[in-house]
């Protein structure tokens, strides 16, 4: 790496580390079969935020022509790592793994603003990666949220003294659920019925404190299905947030503290119910290609038990002993379960066992609703333009149900929901659908 | 005789851009290098890098657009998705592309009549996705379906594989609105088959940007056929899968498509789509049929017998739309699985009588040999259009001239077999010093005349169709992913 003048001004070529390397990049036949499978080029128009432009400028940085300056990142940033152009590509290019290796090198070689970096710092590497305090944090927001505080707050205006990027937080935070799921961590579920399956639930870090009774769902659920569940203590983030903001040493650390935990289990399978959260746990040996070969192992052993909720239960058979649900139903892909998972029928099959469901297939429903983990807190122009025209096509299916598989997902499209014409709306995950659907079961049982 | 212009004058660029500035918005003009190397390269080769890039939202915009570069005298080069395989969207000389991303909306569906008007950056796919729903479908469909645009289509002609019962672009628009260089706008065609008057719809379609720039389009649309057989015939040997090609439209059926595929090609393409082709035979056949459920299923069945006669191993049929749809996603994935497995490849495109197939085969297997390359074949065999693809590593230079001169001497022996040089992927700048080849002096001649009333300062993507007489006879090949000058590696 070295000062010269290329485009856009600054350093010139990648620094040591994990960088886009031409073995992957070289894949690209920039055909650009995935530009109109890119959300962002579907909303600009813009060849630097497509995914075979953002390729040509990573290449250009290590040729020596674009430098990793302001208009590299911006265009890298914008990218919300839903991985489409994967799914669109013919020529196999991981692109996930070439712009996650990109914005390695943004985070050590190029200076944010500093309280970009502080509040990136804070959250990223302070709180989520500590159990206590992102619990401690949490009971704080529930306070806030239920007391009354945040009506007061928002109404006041007083948000528009604090920097940008922290107001765009207040709103979107998501709400604190009681009890937390993390008073569940150490507990055996025992299976319903003969014990079929053992496996390890893994939580999630803000999952566990705003979507408890996602989880408490998806351990019933399970149950149902013959699983022993058990939720092991001392697991924790899975690093998603990390990666794709290019802090690859903190994953790291994140990715070995949870293979560990789930090590020595016994575990026929490891679920989790979040589609983001499922595509790192599954690449994590990715994380560990240029590290210790014990470590590299031991991910693999990890990464070949992972397995998103829908998946693994349409794998091993699903109890289909529902009760019935007469509703029109939509479902919106999660990026990260179809396009970096590649599970498409997993969910529609499971769906397609409840009776009365009628699902409507959802125009589009491979392109992102602008949630991408955060990004929709760093970037919420492009997220609510995103969001519109999810709302538009959800609109067209008349669906009452909207449907998905990842709890950002689920907030992103309860936002959208919330300010559409028909707020009543439901948002779910497949599990919930399931959940209640055997519920009804039981409860119709007793009315009938 | 036109003279070829160059792009913006250093002098002139703080006043062009600040000028486009104020007549489009900030956001809608690129004038940055770091932004405008993101618009030296289509489909096929990186060759030349724009002054600015501009998005219009509307006619009028573009008007004002080649008001002002009319007056300055700067090139104009029009620009879809950049999925074209012969550099038409490249700014050859420099000026500005006006790149049509943003003026991508459907402006009227009128299904009773079967047309559509549409803004020249809608995608193709999507204009069919919106009337799937109602049974309709837009008939013409590359392999880059699901991101090029229909502007662009228009420019080059596309074809795709259905092409064999349904022709190619121009069969299916109705009219036009152009701008032309001195900023008017004319309307050619209408919304009816025959007008009145000269067909200067069938003019500007397949001109590659060089009469006008094309603003509106309106596009007959086709109802779904009642029935769709899909079927998959395997071959032991290439020659029995070309003659099977020739005695299936001897029998007087005209299948919807009827793709080839080597070995070589669908091994690369089964590793990457898992469409169950077998991996062990040497050629497949990819044949549809399509009409009223009596006719398909008779055709259908006929083609099992005549492939059955030229010793098929086997002939498959798709049960259900996913397993077409499967099929169909390994034939339109080829390009890109081939690219999985060499750093680079050089995709040709030419065409023969479907009837010269089974020699045109055995010269390019002896092209291999002669030059030391692998060449995978996917052809669009029943309209005899051929795609060979041309394996190397950009970074060997000493190959890379191999695989020119290969690609060089396939497309001069299509010409001696009663073919030309290109089927669909247009001329652009990568084969018009090839046209005399096909063409004499008087026809080129009479298409120069043809340019100079539409174009006649050349300020309209220069450089592309027609010979140039720079270069004598010569691919001009940044080849395909990669090539010998290619500026990405």
């Amino acid at each position: 790496m070295k000062a010269t003048t290329a485009a856009g001004g600054g350093f010139v070529g990648y620094g040591p580390g994990e960088k886009p390397r031409w073995e992957e990049y070289s894949k690209c036949i920039h055909c650009g079969l995935c530009l109109n499978a890119c959300p962002t080029y579907r909303e600009l128009g813009l060849e630097m935020d497509s995914p075979r432009g953002r390729i040509h400028q990573m290449i250009q940085v290590d040729r020596g022509r674009l430098a990793v300056a302001e208009s590299f990142v911006r265009h890298i940033d914008l990218c919300l790592d839903c991985r489409s152009c994967e799914t669109a590509c013919p020529s196999g290019v991981e692109y996930g793994r070439l712009v996650e290796a990109a914005r390695g090198q943004i985070q050590e070689y190029y200076r944010r603003p500093a309280a970009f970096r502080l509040l990136q710092r804070f959250f990223l590497c302070q709180i989520l990666p500590h159990p206590s305090r992102l619990e401690k944090l949490g009971k704080l927001l529930r306070f806030y949220q239920r007391s009354g505080a945040e009506r007061v707050v928002l109404a006041s205006g007083l948000l528009k003294l604090l920097p940008r990027h922290v107001a765009a937080l207040a709103p979107l935070a998501p709400r604190m659920e009681k009890p937390f799921f993390t008073e569940r961590l150490g507990a055996v579920v025992p299976a319903e019925g003969p014990r079929r399956y053992r496996v390890g639930f893994l939580a999630g870090c803000i999952a566990s404190l705003a979507f408890a009774r996602l989880n408490e769902a998806t351990v019933r659920v399970l149950a149902r299905n013959g699983c022993e569940v058990v939720i092991p203590a001392g697991q924790g983030c899975c690093g998603a947030l990390q990666v794709h903001s290019g802090l690859r040493e903190r994953a790291r650390e994140l990715a070995l503290r949870n293979i560990r935990v789930f090590e020595d289990g016994g575990f026929d399978a490891i679920v989790t119910n979040a589609a983001g959260c499922g595509s790192v746990l599954k690449e994590y040996p990715q994380l560990f290609e240029h590290e210790q070969q014990a470590h590299y192992t031991a991910a693999q052993a990890f990464s070949k038990r992972m397995r998103d909720v829908t998946e693994f239960l349409d794998e091993i058979g699903l109890n289909s002993s529902f009760g019935r649900l007469e509703r029109r139903v939509t479902y919106q892909d999660s990026c990260h379960l179809l396009h970096a998972q590649r599970i498409r029928s997993a969910p529609r099959n499971l769906m397609a066992h409840v009776p009365g469901i009628n699902l409507i297939e959802l125009k589009e429903s491979e392109i992102c609703c602008g949630s991408a983990g955060i990004y929709n807190v760093l970037h919420p122009e492009m997220a609510s333009r995103l969001l519109q025209s999810k709302m538009k096509r959800v609109d067209e299916s008349e669906a009452d149900w909207i449907v998905t598989a990842n709890p950002g997902c689920l907030l992103q499209l309860s936002a959208g929901v919330r300010a559409s014409s028909r707020p009543e709306r439901r948002v779910m995950h497949v599990i919930e659908l399931l959940d209640e659907a055997y519920e009804c079961n039981s409860a119709s049982g007793r009315r009938i | 005789m036109s003279v070829e212009p160059g792009g913006i004058l250093p002098s002139q660029k703080a006043r062009v851009v600040d000028s486009l500035q104020r007549l489009l918005g900030r956001d809608h003009v690129l004038y940055q290098p770091e932004d405008l190397m993101l618009y030296e390269y289509d489909g096929l080769s990186t060759h030349g890098t724009p002054d600015a890039v501009v998005f219009p939202l509307s006619t009028e915009d573009v008007v004002e657009i080649v008001r002002l570069a009319a007056r300055e005298r700067i090139p104009i080069v029009a620009r879809g998705a950049g999925t074209g395989l012969s550099g038409g969207a490249v700014a050859a000389v420099g000026g500005i592309v006006v790149g049509f991303s943003r003026m991508n909306k459907i402006l009227a569906i009128d299904l009773e009549n079967q047309r559509a008007r549409v803004q020249p950056g809608v995608v193709n796919a999507d204009l069919s996705l919106a009337v799937a729903a109602e049974g309709y479908y837009y008939a013409p469909d590359p392999s880059s379906q699901k991101a090029c645009t229909l502007g662009g289509n228009v420019a080059e002609n596309s074809g795709g594989p259905h092409t064999l019962a349904y022709g190619v672009t121009t069969n299916h628009v109705l009219g036009l609105e152009v701008v032309l260089p001195d900023a008017s706008v004319v309307h050619t065609g209408g919304s009816c088959w025959d007008r009145p008057g000269y067909d200067l719809t069938g003019l500007m379609v397949g001109s590659e940007g060089t009469l006008g720039i094309v603003t509106e389009i309106t596009v007959r649309l086709c109802r779904k056929p009642e029935m769709v057989q899909t079927l998959l015939a395997v071959f032991d040997s290439v020659a029995d899968a070309t003659r099977t090609v020739a005695a299936i439209t001897a029998r007087g059926i005209t299948p919807s498509a009827l793709e080839m595929m080597d070995g070589f090609t669908l091994r690369a393409v089964e590793e990457a789509t898992h469409a169950g082709y077998p991996m062990d035979s040497a050629a497949v056949l990819l044949i549809e049929v399509e009409g009223i459920e009596e006719a398909a299923t008779e055709d259908a069945a006929q083609i099992e017998a005549v492939c059955g006669e030229n010793l098929a191993r086997e002939v498959r049929r798709a049960r259900t739309s996913a397993e077409r749809e499967l099929l169909w996603r390994g034939r339109k994935n080829a390009f890109g699985a081939l690219g999985r497995i060499s750093p680079s490849y050089y995709v040709q495109d030419g065409v023969i009588p479907r009837t010269r197939l089974p020699e045109m085969m055995e010269f390019i297997a002896s092209m291999e040999s002669k030059y030391g390359l692998r060449i995978g074949n996917i052809f669009h065999a029943g309209d005899g259009n051929l795609h060979p693809l041309l394996m190397y590593d950009s970074r060997n230079p000493e190959q890379s001239r191999r695989v020119v001169q290969a690609a060089g001497e396939i497309i001069t022996r299509c010409v001696e077999l009663g073919g030309s040089i290109t089927g669909e992927h247009g001329v652009g700048l990568e084969k018009n010093e090839l046209m005399p080849v096909l063409f004499s002096e008087n026809d080129l001649a009479m298409m120069r005349t043809i340019k100079s009333v539409f174009n006649p300062d050349g300020m309209l993507n220069p450089g592309k169709v027609l010979p140039t007489g720079k270069m004598c006879g010569e691919l001009r090949v940044s080849a395909g992913a990669g090539g010998p000058g290619d500026e990405r590696r």
